[in-house]
């Protein structure tokens, strides 16, 4: 787990078995509030394929940390596992998605200026 | 329960699945099937996400089982076939298992109607007290 800026970055690099889908959740919770984190990226670039257990993962993910007042993106999803997942059922309605890292940064600077200025 | 599922032709593998570890080791054995066999990207990518439920629920409903995994052929054409049996409680009402959202535990309820969609072929056999066994198949075009 990577901290840029306001942001951190979460990089799924290997097949995770489901324990370890959810210790990232807890872990990724947690320095949310540690760090102070305004927006979190997750990089699945590197991931073959999303079913139901890691797609509950993230939008799981989404709604913790939209409670702990930061937003998440998740970026790199490939061609193949957006089709399987909208055929399986998973949508992520309430997921926030991107193409690309970049594009994803982006989106998380854009609402870190809406924020409301601190009095 | 006995086998009167399709059963993989010739050399097929058997995974035991009794931990986390072996559904990750089912759905990589899989995978390695489905590029053998030749099927596309997409088709790979929907097969072994179906494997991954199935052995799931294997796992957490059926309390661990095993897979058999093959190559199988029919009218000139090539597909995989996994087959996942356990000797769990097994499914009382079959129709409302396969319901989107339906859900027994603390799921979404999307992995058997998700998987039924994601294959060419799927059979779900299951008697309470019994077990539970569901072959899936997918060809390559
Ligand atoms: N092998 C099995 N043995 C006994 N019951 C099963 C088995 N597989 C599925 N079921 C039953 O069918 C229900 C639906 O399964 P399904 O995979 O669709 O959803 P889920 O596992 O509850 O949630 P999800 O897969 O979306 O995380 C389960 O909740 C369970 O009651
Ligand atoms: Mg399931």
């Amino acid at each position: 787990m990577l901290k840029i800026g306001d942001v951190l970055l979460v990089s799924i690099q290997v097949e995770l078995e489901d324990q370890v889908v959810l210790e990232l959740q807890d872990d990724l919770a947690a320095r949310i509030v540690d760090s102070g984190a305004s927006g979190v990226v997750i990089d699945i670039t590197a991931v073959e394929i999303v079913d139901s257990f890691v797609g509950r993962m993230l939008a799981t993910t989404a709604a913790i940390s939209r409670m702990l007042d930061a937003q998440t993106v998740v970026v790199g999803m490939r061609p193949a596992v957006a089709i399987t997942l909208v055929e399986l059922g998973l949508s992520l309605g309430g997921v926030r998605t991107a193409l690309t890292l970049e594009k994803g940064l982006e989106i998380l600077a854009r609402r870190d200026d809406s924020r409301p200025a601190q009095l | 329960m006995s086998g009167l599922a399709p059963v993989p032709d010739a050399e097929h593998e058997s995974v035991p699945i009794g931990s986390n570890d072996d559904v990750v080791r089912a759905r990589q054995l899989v995978r390695a099937l489905a590029q053998q066999c030749k099927l596309s990207l997409v088709d790979q990518t929907k097969l072994v996400t179906a494997a991954s439920e199935l052995a799931r629920n294997t796992l957490v409903y059926g309390g661990g089982g095993v897979m058999r995994v093959g190559l199988v052929h029919r009218d000139g054409r090539v597909g995989v076939t996994a087959v996942f049996e356990d000797s769990g409680p097994g499914i009382p009402d079959v129709d409302q298992a396969l319901t989107d959202g339906w859900t027994s535990g603390g799921g979404l309820g999307l992995g058997l109607s998700g998987a039924r969609r994601l294959v060419d072929d799927f059979t779900l056999q299951t008697e309470v007290g019994g077990g539970t066994q569901v072959a899936i198949t997918k060809w390559a075009r």
